[in-house]
């Protein structure tokens, strides 16, 4: 019997190996003998973390694009109506609405863990910039799919966001009607913008996906001691220190989903608006274009730009502000002169200047979320000025650092 | 590394209590259960004599609130359904908007989300009704300490009584009383009174969310599949790594 289906598999696979010969290599190349360093912590978790995300949303979006109307007449009780006479419409929705927070903390603390342990240096630059691409492209996704409910705050937000592109010199006013295609945040706005966020932007985000894992897959992966495993290979070509992806990895990823969709299902089931953050009050009252909420602000994985935005008194100097926070990021690969990757092999001054760029950036988190009285509008001038330091001197302090030297094969600790 | 992690998630999960700090305001706990079926039954039927006339639910159905509150589909339309409604209908309002807004000032908003369109959510109900007072310079006669200048009248002060503002010396001529006082006493006592509005902020918190009655039971399962799961899955990883040293 078991001869009966190893040859049946045989046949099979031999029967697509004909066919299409570059099938197992793939294959090969990109899980089962894609050689990963087998020292990954737990920071590692959240490459994959992304991935089952990107997947939730896009299946979840899918069903609630089966009952959701979009148009400015309809939007705000389709949505209601998805969360009430629907069978598990409120699941659907919550875990559309839940994703869409937790992709940016998965998605912070991915970035996060490329900083402290050097994953953009050489030769990973391009892994870091088409990760860079995928961030924007991801903000401008999330940036459309939260005005799509036609609460209060996805009007009044887009409203705000959209009239940023006047600052532009000449052409700013031309500009804003082109992207609303009406005068006012409308039904024109509306439309678009879901077509935006339910076609065109996971198009561009699946294939940004593909480039980067295409361009991980070329360089491998780094790892938390910035070993480089490819110098030291046994004899059969396989570095010392690496393992294959799959099982090793597959296995390990699959329980840190376990152990994600268990605090992502608390949030889900027993507080799904996460206390105004993630699902926000105002966005349960229909958008109203007579009548302005007192507080427009952000859903919070904006807030930290956001609060670097209103630091600014000056309209367009503010705009270059927060897309320069942004654009900067880009540029990290350059800036860095360190001679070695990780957190781990640096000394004192990256360490505590990191650790100030985290509160800063929490900082100024919080800040957006606030009224923005004159205490905290100093606060985040000061933290602003603090983020785009800690990257416009990064190549003096990188330099200035001292450094241990780091090992040739990944050290047995942890 | 683990224990950095940790900090960083943690910061986060406070982050939400800070932000709701600041948008609280003085707002009194209501202690609305939604899971307590009977204190729903009343706040449907408060709902239904004191409110339904003027406000709507236009996206809560008769055949929802019969389904969840354990009533029959007679009961409901007896005494919660206005003459002519359909059970499988949303709860709308025999008024005119127009003639409301010309009555009131302002046309009385529909009710359906009210419970989770304002910071504090079923509290902020809570305290609202409660804080009603006469004002004889409203055109209504009345006024709100948590909202100034509503619109609406106290529909209740046949069971509450009627609160007149006490103000304090420090604000002399401030609009705003420091605190209020029952003066000429309703049907019900304070904590009759009190229950009275808990039940329709229980009830106004149910129709705000209906799915909030299964979310949490179905919850519960969820997590222990996971939690199953993800210890299966620790398994199973300790296996294969078990050779990799």
């Amino acid at each position: 019997m078991a001869n009966v289906i190893a040859r049946t598999t045989d046949s099979v696979v031999g029967w697509f190996n004909d066919r299409t010969p570059g099938l197992i290599p793939f294959y090969k190349k990109h899980i089962s003998e894609y050689y990963a360093p087998k020292n990954f912590n737990v920071w590692y978790y959240f490459g994959s973390l992304a991935m089952l995300v990107l997947v939730n949303q896009i299946v979840t979006g899918i069903w609630l694009t089966m009952n959701y109307k979009p148009s400015a007449a309809e939007a705000f009780n389709s949505v209601e109506y998805i969360m009430r006479d629907v069978d598990w419409g409120w699941l659907i929705r919550y875990m559309h609405s839940t994703g869409a927070s937790l992709f940016f903390v998965v998605v912070y603390l991915h970035m996060f863990r490329g900083l402290i342990y050097g994953s953009y240096q050489k030769p990973r630059e391009l892994v870091w910039v088409i990760g860079m691409l995928l961030f924007l492209t991801l903000m401008a996704e999330a940036f459309m799919g939260y005005v799509l409910p036609w609460g209060q705050m996805s009007y009044w937000g887009a409203q705000v966001i959209i009239n940023l592109f006047g600052a532009v010199p000449w052409i700013g006013e031309a500009l804003t009607e082109f992207i609303r295609g009406d005068y006012l945040v409308s039904d024109a706005t509306l439309n678009r913008f879901f077509a935006l966020h339910v076609i065109a932007l996971p198009l561009v985000i699946l294939l940004l996906v593909v480039l980067h894992l295409g361009a991980l897959h070329e360089v491998g992966s780094n790892n938390p001691d910035g070993v480089d495993i490819k110098k030291k290979k046994g004899v059969d070509g396989v570095p010392l220190d690496g393992i294959p992806f799959h099982p090793y990895y597959t296995i390990k990823d699959l329980f840190g989903a376990g152990f994600f969709l268990t605090i992502a299902a608390f949030i889900l089931f027993f507080e799904p608006t996460f206390g105004g953050l993630f699902l926000e009050y105002d966005n349960f009252v229909v958008a109203n274009p007579l009548v302005t909420p007192e507080h427009i602000k952000p859903v919070w994985y904006f807030t930290p730009y956001y609060a670097m935005l209103r630091a600014v008194p000056d309209k367009l100097l503010g705009v270059m502000v927060m897309g320069g926070a942004v654009l900067i990021l880009f540029l990290v690969p350059w800036l860095d002169y360190s001679r070695v990757k990780s957190i781990r092999y640096r000394g004192m001054i990256t360490k505590s200047l990191l650790a100030m760029f985290v509160i800063s950036f929490i900082a100024l988190g919080w800040l957006g979320l606030q009224t923005g009285s004159t205490g905290q509008t100093w606060a985040a001038r000061i933290f602003t000025l603090y983020y785009f330091g800690f990257f416009i001197t990064m190549p003096i302090w990188t330099r200035l650092d001292a450094v241990k030297s780091v090992p040739d094969r990944v050290p047995a600790h942890d | 590394m683990t224990k950095r992690l940790a900090s960083l998630l943690l910061t986060l999960a406070l982050l939400p209590t800070t932000s709701l700090a600041a948008g609280g305001g003085a707002l009194l706990e209501s202690h609305a259960n939604i899971n307590d079926t009977a204190s729903l039954q009343r706040g449907a039927a408060l709902f239904s004599s004191y409110c339904a006339g003027c406000h709507s639910l236009n996206l809560h159905r008769y055949s929802r609130t019969a389904e969840d509150l354990d009533l029959t589909e007679a009961q409901v339309m007896e005494n919660l359904a206005p003459a002519g409604a359909k059970f499988a209908e949303t709860m709308q309002v025999a008024m005119n908007p127009d003639d409301a807004a010309a009555w009131l000032g302002k046309a009385p908003p529909d009710l359906s989300l009210v419970a989770r369109a304002k910071p504090g959510g079923h509290d902020w109900t809570y305290t609202f009704l409660k804080s009603f007072y006469v004002d004889e310079s409203r055109p209504s006669g009345w006024n709100n300490t948590l909202l100034a200048g509503s619109s609406m009248p106290n529909v209740l002060w046949e069971l509450q009584g009627i609160q007149r503002p006490v103000y304090d010396g420090k604000h002399a001529g401030s609009a705003a009383p420091a605190h209020l006082e029952v003066a000429s006493p309703g049907r019900l006592n304070a904590a009759e009174f009190d229950q009275v509005i808990r039940d329709l902020t229980a009830y106004l918190q149910y129709v705000g969310e209906p799915a909030a009655l299964k979310r949490s039971s179905v919850g519960l399962w969820v997590i222990v599949f996971l939690a199953f799961f993800t210890f299966l899955a620790w398994l199973l990883k300790n296996e294969y790594w078990s050779d990799i040293h």
